[in-house]
């Protein structure tokens, strides 16, 4: 979230489009209808169900799933053509005036540079022309034709509201209601906020879902102002942390990222990672990235990182592809190519798609570790539960080793919530028997290799022996000397340049905040951004006072929010070019002549002039992006692409199927079905009932919500002779599942391009272990494909077909 | 200031007081109220209150655990009721159905509470101890590892990679646990490594 659950009551419109926040999010939707109840704000869903968000809705469009794009890309030109543009935020925000490379073009589907054979592009002309002051060249006027706003306004010109209602199958007038209420917000002192979930993800162009509404965002000067913002709506309770501590192939704590195998030398690495202000005066603000990453391998390495050895560089293991995700990690497993793998509270039998090859996967390892405080069926993968799980275990040769971990009740430290907030919390409970946390489990495994390799040598030990383990317990690290590391210390005592007699950092103290990390060695941070959470001060992240000046709803002393506790991402775009709010009855900070002051922590230097520093400091042009550059792989402005498995052709590309970057393995593009043979439209979702496959453990959830079901419509139930709360089977290319049928007039078939478009809905929380009864999930069915850049599956849309059938003997 | 403290001696300031005077001294408007403040002193009384976050979705609302035994003096302590943190800013006391339900989580039947072995062809888990668990696992990775491990690329580079075992991270662990978790997998050289934040 670039604001806060609290914050939502400040909004004039929240759209729901994407998520489904009542159902998913109860106790953070509560701020809607606050704000509904004492702002009068009002609530549009957008979504292919009448949903429990669609419920209390004041308009409800429906959505073929997977064709959010051609919807939000609608809106947009709809605003432009309607003159509903928050002009001065355009102008001096964003990229609007910036003109692009010559040969930057956009045809049938298809941005310049594509190669069919790589399922990628040559991505050199996406970009922007620098001149010969090395400064992006612009176009204050809007004239040029190769300006980004033109190019914008020509790329969205197709999306007219015919077209939005052929391809999305949402009538026309519904769309153009929900224009004209987006469009509102335009006005200086009207604000809508965005919130969504993986609705918009688990798509394989989910990232340019999110970027379309974030550039209408843009438009209409709706982020960094309170009640706005582009809103995701986590869906587990650390997993904003596990991300900002970078537990992915490719990240480094605070997301900096981990070098490639081209980047042979630490020097050529920083090359790549200087941002060089791009617009006279510009903060640019990862201009400081060398500080933070010096300081992270002093973390990591102690000592044995040091000037002379590159700080260390050499114990980064270095990348051969762009990321080793969770797919392409079960497709090596799948190919015999990996060995081992450790689960911790994850369970990939049920989260990933198509199941099918999972289990062949998973059978494929020597070893498998997993670390739950509940059974999963990943750990139990080779166990037979007749049609649930269908193996044999004589067949399968995985050792499998099942650690028992604590749960939240009986654990201490931090969790880091959508809205970026730092929540320390408080072990209550002894563990049962002999579960133990994971943080005793990970120490554990590493001493236990670390003493291997000393005793007997083996390959490259020395990142491993020379680890920095600053822990007083060795074998019990504590959650508040892990927080310390996380924040960061002083290695070396630092002078005063202004006054020798002086000590600017003292050796063995806390860093208070990140602004005084360096890049000689003498600072240590575990990761950049979390830095100010545990200072001389204090645990910061322990804070509790719920005082809210003026109800602003920053609550700046509860807790600590990343970066530097500030609440509202880019809240400098709150204030015009002067530094006034644009609207004064929601000021979040403000320019008084000499400095930034308010209810925020001003996301900007606190003396950066108004008129001349930008607020998106992060970005070296100083403006946000409606041109994204050569930064995403499947194209700088978002198009619609149909799901790989959709029921219709693509109309404004008929020859492109799915989107034509993201990433398929040889041998599943031969597993997506067509519509001839799989003629409905299905998308999975979750139930306010139930969290993931967890509850299906927990008594009371089990009894409101036993047991597996597919929801349909009244018109396809009649069409195939289903009733309801009679059983069916459901089945795609990739797998077949049986579940109890709830017809139901929340789904309605959509006309697509004259088509009639029928939609099954699958809830994804059962499984073969716990006390719900048995059954099946939505990625028994769903396709092994990813979003282009990230590599989240498409769950929400694919193709299945569905017959009735006799339901088991009671 | 803790907070935590002030805010249970203020209550137990109240409950001590509810006795001996009106409800409408106290300022309360309604009986539920009062009601409500003349339970919570005897929760406090005999209960151990913690502070903690529900570990479902990222709203993270407050919650209050409440156990018998207090872990803190080094009691054996066991949870016997949750409820809403009031205090939170944005909770306020309010759970939904899934954090209503916590206590079963936290006392679910298919709690684990032994590490595990399941040898290959096998058709059931044998229970074994911690030591022997984690010596295996070390050797396994080491193992595999030392026979893996890819120092230089074709070209010569040096790339200190090892790809052939993988990790996948938590989504409810700490941050303290992530950040211990990276430390052990990144020094290891693994680059097979992702969190749950796309499912």
């Amino acid at each position: 979230m670039t604001n806060a659950w609290t914050d939502i009551r400040n909004t004039d419109l929240v759209v729901i489009m994407g998520g489904n926040a009542a159902e998913a999010h109860p106790c953070g939707f509560k701020w809607v209808t606050e704000a509904k109840a004492n702002r009068g704000a009002k609530l549009i869903v957008v979504d292919p169900r009448y949903t429990r968000s669609a419920s209390v809705a004041d308009f409800y469009a429906p959505i073929r799933p997977g064709t959010d794009i051609a919807f939000l890309l609608g809106v947009i030109n709809y605003c432009i053509q309607n003159d509903k543009v928050q002009w001065d935020y355009v102008k001096a925000f964003t990229s609007a005036p910036y003109l692009v490379k010559a040969g930057f073009k956009y045809e049938d589907g298809l941005f310049d540079g594509y190669d069919e054979s790589k399922r990628d592009y040559n991505r050199s002309n996406w970009d922007l022309q620098i001149g010969p002051d090395g400064a992006v060249m612009v176009d204050e006027t809007l004239q040029d034709p190769r300006c980004v706003w033109n190019l914008l306004k020509a790329h969205v010109a197709q999306y007219t509201p015919d077209m939005v209602s052929r391809i999305c199958g949402t009538p026309k007038d519904k769309f153009l209601k929900v224009c004209d209420m987006i469009a509102m917000t335009s006005a200086k002192d009207k604000v809508m906020t965005s919130m969504y979930a993986l609705g918009w993800t688990q798509h394989s162009k989910g990232s340019q879902n999110i970027r379309a509404m974030a550039m209408l965002q843009l438009i209409l000067g709706n982020i960094g102002v309170r009640g706005g913002g582009m809103n995701a709506l986590r869906g587990h309770s650390n997993i904003q942390g596990l991300t900002d501590i970078g537990l992915m192939s490719n990240l480094i704590p605070g997301y900096l990222t981990l070098p490639n195998e081209r980047e042979t030398t630490f020097d050529t690495y920083m090359a790549t990672r200087g941002f060089k202000p791009l617009r006279p005066g510009q903060m640019s603000y990862w201009q400081n990235y060398r500080k933070f990453f010096v300081s992270f391998q002093k973390a990591m390495w102690g000592s044995a990182a040091t000037l002379e050895n590159n700080w260390a560089y050499d114990y980064l293991p270095k990348l051969d592809v762009p990321a080793y995700d969770v797919l392409r990690a079960f497709e090596l497993m799948h190919q015999g190519k990996m060995n081992g793998y450790i689960c911790q509270g994850f369970n990939p039998l049920l989260s990933f798609p198509n199941r099918k090859k999972l289990t062949v996967a998973l059978s494929k390892l020597k070893f498998l570790v997993t670390m739950d405080p509940l059974e999963t069926e990943t750990s139990r993968f080779w166990e037979n539960h007749g049609e649930h799980n269908d193996v044999d275990p004589s067949k399968i040769q995985t050792e499998v080793i099942q650690l028992p971990s604590t749960c939240f009740a009986e654990d201490e430290g931090a969790l880091v919530n959508s809205g970026r907030w730092l929540q320390w919390h408080w072990a209550g409970a002894t563990p049962p028997a002999e579960a133990k946390a994971d943080a005793w489990i990970m120490a554990q495994i590493h001493l236990r290799l670390k003493e291997l390799y000393q005793k007997e040598g083996g390959a490259y030990a020395d990142p491993i022996v020379n680890l920095h383990w600053p822990y007083k317990d060795k074998n019990d690290p504590k959650p508040e000397e892990i927080a310390k590391e996380l924040n960061g210390y002083v290695v070396e005592n630092v002078a005063d340049p202004n006054d020798s007699s002086k000590m600017l950092l003292q050796k063995g103290k806390q860093v208070p905040g990140f602004a005084v990390l360096r890049d000689d060695g003498s600072t240590a941070c575990g990761n950049w951004i979390y830095s100010g959470c545990f200072t001389e001060a204090g645990n910061a992240m322990a804070r509790r006072d719920n005082s809210d000046p003026d109800d602003a709803g920053t609550y700046l002393k509860w807790a600590f929010a990343w970066p530097a506790n500030r609440r509202i991402l880019y809240n400098r775009a709150s204030a015009d070019l002067n530094g006034k709010p644009w609207d004064p009855s929601r000021k979040l900070i403000e320019w008084d002549g000499s400095k930034w002051s308010g209810y925020d922590v001003p996301d900007i230097a606190p003396a950066a002039k108004p008129d001349v520093v930008g607020p998106f400091i992060m970005n070296p042009e100083g403006t946000a992006r409606l041109f994204t550059r050569g930064m995403m792989r499947d194209g700088p402005f978002p198009t619609h692409y149909e799901p790989f498995e959709s029921p219709v052709t693509n109309v404004v590309a008929p020859k492109v199927r799915g989107n034509p970057a993201a990433r398929v393995f040889r041998g599943d593009m031969e597993q997506f079905g067509d519509s001839k043979e799989f003629p409905y439209a299905a998308t999975s979702y979750r139930l306010t009932e139930h969290f993931h496959f967890w509850t299906k453990h927990v008594q009371p959830n089990a009894v409101v919500q036993p047991e597996f079901f597919v929801e349909i419509s009244e018109e396809l139930a009649k069409e195939k002779g289903i009733t309801s709360g009679g059983w069916v089977r459901v089945w795609s290319k990739r797998g077949s599942v049986k579940a109890k049928a709830v017809v139901t007039k929340r789904i309605k078939p959509l006309i697509c391009d004259g088509k009639t478009v029928h939609v099954v809905g699958i809830p994804l929380h059962w499984g073969f272990t716990g006390v719900a009864r048995k059954g099946f999930g939505p990625n028994s069915l769903t396709p092994y494909v990813g979003d282009a850049n990230i590599e989240t599956p498409e769950y929400k849309a694919f193709l299945v077909d569905i017959e009735p059938i006799a339901g088991p003997v009671a | 200031m803790n907070m935590e403290l002030s805010r249970r001696h203020f209550l137990k300031g109240v409950g001590a007081g509810l006795a001996g005077t009106t409800v409408g001294a106290l300022g309360f408007g309604d009986v539920e109220s009062a009601y409500a403040a003349s339970i919570r002193p005897f929760r406090l009384a005999n209960l151990t209150e913690t502070r903690n976050t529900c570990p479902y979705c990222s709203v993270a609302c407050g919650i209050v655990m409440y156990s018998k035994g207090d872990l803190k003096k080094g009691d054996k302590a066991e949870i016997v009721h949750i409820e809403g943190d009031a205090d939170h800013p944005t909770n306020r006391g309010t759970l939904c159905p899934k954090g209503s339900a916590l206590l079963d989580f936290v006392h679910a039947e298919t709690r684990l509470k032994y590490p595990m072995i399941r040898k290959p062809g096998s058709d059931k888990f044998e229970r074994v101890s911690w030591d022997f668990a984690l010596d295996r696992i070390a050797r396994l990775l080491k193992e595999d590892r030392d026979r893996n491990f890819i120092a230089r690329n074709n070209d010569g580079t040096t790339v200190n990679r090892w790809v052939t075992t993988g990790f996948l991270a938590a989504s409810a662990t700490t941050n303290e646990t992530a950040f211990v978790t990276y430390k052990a997998v990144r020094s290891a050289g693994m680059l097979v490594f992702d969190n749950q934040a796309r499912v």
